[in-house]
């Protein structure tokens, strides 16, 4: 892979990836300087994670990965031995850093160089002396609760009072806090608090064997299952020097294509029904619970938590499923035209989704937005047609933006991704010979790094995995765009009203669980 | 409006019959009976996302398709768990929601329902229980009836929403 960053004096090296993917170690002061280099270029911070490697040379260690045109660079910085590890905070460079450190500090007791210490993850489930991840922590221990209030950040003034919605919030949704400080209907700041969902995934990842791990994988976020489980599996089989067989590469880009048409279909009902057109929700869901339905003939299942599994796929489609599908493709596709229309043509429905939670392309850009939301603000990023990974190098999905960057155009978005996923879903049908759909995985040779990255419906997913001795795994860290995103709100909402929330929000999506851990 | 009129008429009405035709509980109207003689009103539910993956609420969501169409049966999700007889309560439960979940349910008027859905409300499921994680439901609050599954699918949650009250 050719940088168009200087890194010169430092040792390159290729890191275990479905995409191209490089990875140098640094010191402190490069960890910082390299990371103003490559925002200068470009690039993106896709995930930050911590490793406790005190077992085997006495240090704590932070990675860093960018994506950059080329493809994924990994940083790893070694802190200095010594009782308070620290490294510098890449929250200037890449504001999305900030949860990522917070977590990070919760999880293993290391700081970054950032004034926020409040806890992220860490809520009051357990002592602030306690780290989690660290090697020494058993993590089956349990603590008694002891919460404490949080500290929001208090706006004061005339007539500023606050609103406090969750963790339970009024509809069938994910916990999570918000802190609303408003003046009349306008709201003047918003602060989210998440954590909530924290189930502590990564410790339960280093109890699992590698052949099991996809299944905890698919169960990070229960609405993009097949992406992470396609990550976790694309992480352990670039480590176990294997690949998947053709046909099963196609069957995984159907169940990813058909998770992302279930939630667009799920999303524009949703937001139908936030702005007040019950008729949408009725319409979109009706639609989504089909595609279910058909997914549980082709794939015997509706949701395909399992369905992806080291080295293929549980299953291969039984023999009359491409005609079913491709049937109910040409249903779906009127259906949903139908329905566009009559949403464009909404004068009601338009009036709630233009300009209400505008992100401009140049703050999604600064913020580090990315996935569907950052399309819909003109932030051109897919993995799948900038690093097309089999089967979308032969594919070739077209990409989806567009610019206004408010509800209406993550609706469009929406509305052309679905389009696009069924020429895809069509293409996979029409052009896919038989053959095998799994391969054997060989345990991977210990202490081996690897990352998979697959773009889901809601954006890129990660898992870095770095494999144990045998059949262990040693450390896996997962990725879920909400990360970037989240934060994206908080920017956006000030000055937008209060009862526009719950659509601005919806138009995002953003997973609580995946996010938690 | 005529395009919005018109696709509703051809749709229809396509809500089913509870349960599917191939199980032997009693149908739609015998649980709308129940509930008749039971509360005399409509059956009110709190759901509680307690740590779930996201997995269960989007079959709990689908509870209010039109093919399964709950408010018809005489079923319907409140804002508030004031205003609940049930609480339907979904994940392992988090170390950082215990306190929420035992508030919720402390906020539910008695008499009072519980219902675990989910192989993780019932049994911790993937995750179990480790520093973050209670596991079961039951490990935290009283629970009167589980659902299992990853995610159940919806007519199996409605069967257990209609085997609790009987």
């Amino acid at each position: 892979m050719n940088m168009t960053l200087d890194l010169s004096g430092q040792a390159i090296q290729d890191l275990w990836s479905n995409l191209p993917c490089i990875h140098t170690k640094v010191g402190a002061l490069r960890w910082h300087r390299d990371a103003e280099a490559l925002q200068a270029a470009g690039g993106r911070l896709l995930t930050l994670w911590g490793a406790d490697d005190r077992d085997r040379d006495g240090r704590f260690r932070i990675y860093a990965a960018y994506l950059l045109k080329e493809g994924v660079a990994v940083f790893e910085h070694a802190m200095e031995q010594g009782a308070k590890p620290t490294y510098p905070s890449l929250a200037e460079i890449f504001p999305c850093a900030l949860h990522m450190e917070r977590a990070v500090h919760d999880l293993f007791g290391i700081l970054s160089m950032e004034p926020d210490h409040r806890g992220w993850l860490r809520h009051g489930g357990w002592p602030n002396t306690v780290f989690p991840l660290r090697r020494d922590f058993d993590g089956n221990t349990q603590f008694p609760i002891d919460s404490k209030p949080y500290e929001f950040v208090q706006v004061e003034g005339d007539g500023v009072h606050e609103i406090a919605v969750g963790p339970v919030h009024a509809g069938t949704i994910e916990p999570g806090h918000f802190r609303f400080s408003v003046v009349g209907e306008k709201v003047l700041r918003l602060e989210e608090r998440l954590g909530y969902s924290h189930k502590g995934v990564s410790k339960r990842f280093e109890e699992m064997s590698q052949e099991e791990g996809h299944r905890l994988a698919a169960r990070l976020s229960g609405d993009s299952a097949v992406a992470f489980s396609w990550a976790y599996c694309a992480a352990l089989e670039a480590i176990a020097q294997t690949t998947c067989p053709p046909r099963a590469a196609n069957l995984r880009a159907l169940a990813l294509e058909h998770e992302r048409l279930a939630n667009h279909l799920g999303d524009l009902g949703a937001l139908g029904n936030d702005a007040g057109f019950a008729f949408g929700l009725t319409q979109f869901s009706r639609m989504k619970e089909d595609l279910l339905r058909v997914n549980a003939s082709a794939f015997g299942a509706r949701y395909l938590f399992d369905f992806v599994q080291p080295g293929g796929v549980a299953v291969d489609l039984p023999e009359d499923a491409p005609r079913l599908l491709l049937d109910h493709y040409l249903v779906l596709e009127m259906a949903v035209s139908s329905l566009r229309a009559i949403y464009d043509n909404h004068a009601g429905l338009q009036d709630r989704f233009r300009d209400a939670g505008v992100l401009e392309q140049e703050l999604a850009e600064k913020l580090g937005a990315i996935g569907l939301a950052g399309r819909a603000s003109g932030v051109s990023m897919d993995l799948r047609v900038d690093y097309p990974y089999p089967p979308y190098d032969r594919l070739k999905p077209k990409l989806v933006t567009q610019s206004t960057g408010d509800v209406a155009a993550r609706v469009q978005v929406r509305f052309d991704e679905i389009f696009e996923s069924v020429r895809l879903c069509r293409m996979i049908l029409e052009d896919s010979a038989p053959g095998t759909i799994h391969t054997e995985v060989p345990f991977a040779a210990p202490g081996r790094l690897g990352l998979g990255l697959i773009e889901g419906w809601r954006g890129p997913v990660a898992i870095a995995l770095e494999s144990g001795p045998g059949e262990t795994i040693r450390r896996c860290h997962a990725h879920d765009p909400s990360w970037q995103n989240w934060p994206l709100l908080e920017h956006l909402i000030p000055g937008n009203i209060v009862a526009d929330f719950p659509l601005i929000n919806k138009s995002f999506n953003l997973s609580y669980s995946g996010h938690d851990g | 409006m005529l395009n919005t009129l018109s696709r509703m008429i051809r749709t229809g009405i396509l809500t089913e019959t509870f349960p599917p035709p191939d199980t032997v509980s009693p149908q739609v109207e015998g649980l709308q009976m129940d509930l008749r003689k039971i509360l005399g009103r409509a059956l009110c539910i709190r759901h509680v996302d307690a740590g779930s993956c996201n997995g269960c609420e989007l079959e709990i969501q689908a509870l209010n398709n039109p093919y399964y169409n709950l408010e018809g049966i005489g079923i319907k999700f409140v804002a508030s768990p004031r205003h609940a007889d049930l609480l339907l309560v979904t994940g392992p439960v988090s170390a950082n929601m215990e306190e929420a979940l035992k508030r919720a349910l402390d906020a539910v008027p008695d008499p009072k329902l519980v219902v675990a859905v989910g192989d993780c409300g019932a049994c911790g499921g993937v995750f179990g229980s480790n520093y973050a994680s209670r596991g079961a439901v039951a490990n935290v609050i009283p629970v009167h009836r589980t659902v299992t599954g990853c995610p159940p699918n919806p007519a199996a949650i409605l069967e257990a929403i209609r085997s609790v009250l009987s």
